[in-house]
């Protein structure tokens, strides 16, 4: 094989793509289909809780195309990181949809599934033997945070996903994967350079993120040679630039240079980028550089709580000026009340002032009008539920220093005010793990489906 | 004195991971990139986001995309009681304030 060619329809599975782009890639003639569903950025609640960051009905919209064109030519479709998070309860619930989608279509076929949860008790014994390490500014792990995370799971690399295309897989459901391992383990597999492949696949996962003007829902499509590859936005809207593509490398990661992975990382000092007409850009030199040892990349996350929350504005100027101190007494108050549920955390969001920075506000000036969050997270909902009603009354009708709106402090949006969100969660793990073998965490059920 | 912001294409901030917080400045041409590039250290940034200088895990020239790579410590693991921002999406605001 000369060029492999390889079609990555959208950004994340469930962010769709328009078919008149699926079906310029498509008349390509792809080798594979591939596809990333997963992603860390949505926060720890996903993984956490088992739950999809998107949507049963838009999965399965984009998995009903993508189903139907690899059994008609009879390529591969491999998802990674299926169900966002990629931990059991994630990858069933892909995996129900694939099924789904495939009694529609009255298709059946061999699919392969490839779970990647950690075992708590492994991962203590493995904590012991040392091969555990944090991953940039994170605490050295500790055995109760192993026990106390309700999912846990390690980054797959290619080779997991590549023993499921040996063994004949028409359709690859992986759990969490290294996001390029889809797009790179068939041309690993057909004996291409690994570096490219990586390179390739870190590109085609954000689909046309990488394009210019650039979009999480539309098709990109990369041809793969010996020494290069090049990248072609399918959409005429689009083009792939030698700017939007190198600018794709910077995101989302700390060093453009060096790009770790499971088993090493991909270096950048030599690769070039090369403008071709028609929209496509040309990439050669990356390196792979091994690590001496294989590590992958654990996620884990644990509960924090329960939440309730409450949105109220404010509007009057005098309270504007001394919100920070109005907000403090009324936690005081609270804490006065409640000397027995010590165990809860209150915090007053304040939009109009430094909502969306915090503490790393430059310019906490306040605006003319102000958005409160009261924001709750306890051990029990009900815990939740009372701190948040009652620091909500209690900041309603607060008597601050030269009040003069003596009917109340708050413009509630709502009623009910007062919003029970549930269980959050937080990531409570995020290190390395040393293994001998890159398979051996991630277990292979290869089936036919029955229609 | 002169603004990043009157010269750059792109000014944006983004998760690295749930730790980390990066914020990518990109220039038009490699002439303002050369401009530019030595003059963003670590401790304007510190100063503009009121953070410990060791805060600022890395800075990183990337020329194939005319673009300076910032990374700091995240206030708070993405999502951890507190969180203002879980993508870090709209982290980069400061930088509009900074010089050159």
């Amino acid at each position: 094989m000369e060029v492999l060619r390889i079609l990555s329809p959208t950004a994340i599975l469930g962010y769709g793509f328009p078919v008149s782009s699926f079906k310029a890639g498509l008349d390509r003639e792809p080798h594979v289909i591939a596809v990333d569903a997963g992603s860390t950025d949505p926060g720890p609640f996903y993984l956490g809780s088992g739950q999809s960051f998107t949507q049963r009905s838009a999965v399965m919209r984009d998995l009903e195309y993508m189903v139907a064109a690899v059994l008609e030519r009879n390529i591969p479709l491999i998802i990674g990181s299926a169900g966002g998070s990629g931990a059991k309860p994630h990858v069933d619930w892909n995996v129900s949809i694939v099924e789904n989608v495939l009694r529609k279509l009255k298709l059946t076929a061999k699919i392969a599934v490839i779970y990647s949860d950690i075992d708590q008790k492994f991962l203590i014994e493995q904590l012991k033997l040392g091969r555990v390490r944090p991953l940039g500014p994170v605490k050295e792990l500790a055995e109760e945070e192993i026990l106390k995370s309700t999912n846990l799971v390690a980054q797959m690399g290619q080779e997991p996903i590549i023993e499921a295309l040996r063994q004949g897989a028409q359709i690859i459901i992986a759990g969490r994967a290294y996001d390029p391992s889809v797009f790179a383990a068939l041309p690993v597999l057909k004996g291409f350079d690994l570096a490219l492949s990586l390179h390739l696949g870190k590109i085609l996962e954000c689909a046309a993120i990488a394009a210019d003007p650039g979009s999480g829902s539309d098709c990109v499509f990369g041809y793969l040679a010996k020494d290069h590859f090049v990248l072609e936005a399918l959409n005429p809207e689009r083009q792939c630039t030698r700017l939007s593509v190198a600018a794709h490398t910077l995101y989302e990661k700390s060093d453009p240079y060096s790009l770790p992975g499971p088993g090493g990382s991909l270096n950048l000092r030599k690769t070039v980028f090369q403008e071709l007409p028609g929209g496509k850009v040309k990439v050669s030199g990356t390196a792979f550089i091994p690590t001496e040892k294989y590590f992958v990349k654990l996620e884990g996350a644990a509960l924090s709580g329960y939440s309730t929350i409450c949105v109220a504005g404010v509007r009057d100027p005098v309270m504007i000026e001394q919100v920070d101190s109005i907000i403090l007494e009324v936690k005081k108050r609270v804490a006065d009340n409640f000397k027995d549920m010590a165990d809860y955390h209150l915090h007053v969001r304040c939009y109009g002032k430094n909502g969306v920075m915090g503490a790393l506000e430059p310019f906490p000036n306040p605006a003319h009008e102000l958005c409160l969050i009261i924001d709750v997270v306890a051990s029990t909902q009900d815990v939740a539920d009372t701190i948040c009603s009652f620091t909500r009354s209690t900041l309603l009708h607060y008597g601050y220093p030269n009040r003069k709106s003596t009917a109340g402090n708050l413009a509630f949006p709502y009623s009910p005010s007062d919003i029970s969100v549930g269980a959050v969660y937080r990531f409570n793990i995020y290190h390395l793990l040393e293994v001998d073998n890159p398979t051996s965490l991630f277990p292979l059920y290869i089936r036919r489906t029955t229609l | 004195m002169r603004y990043v912001k009157d010269v750059a294409l792109v000014i944006r901030s983004k998760n690295a991971g749930p730790f980390e917080l990066t914020f990518d400045l990109m220039f038009p041409n490699a002439e303002i990139y050369e401009e530019v590039k030595s003059r963003i250290t670590k401790s304007k940034i510190a100063k503009l986001y009121k953070i410990d200088e060791s805060k600022v895990l890395s800075i990183v020239h990337f020329a194939p995309a005319n673009a300076i790579k910032i990374t700091i410590e995240r206030p708070r693991a993405s999502g951890d009681l507190g969180e203002t921002d879980v993508y870090g999406a709209q982290q980069h605001a400061p930088l509009y304030e900074l010089t050159y």
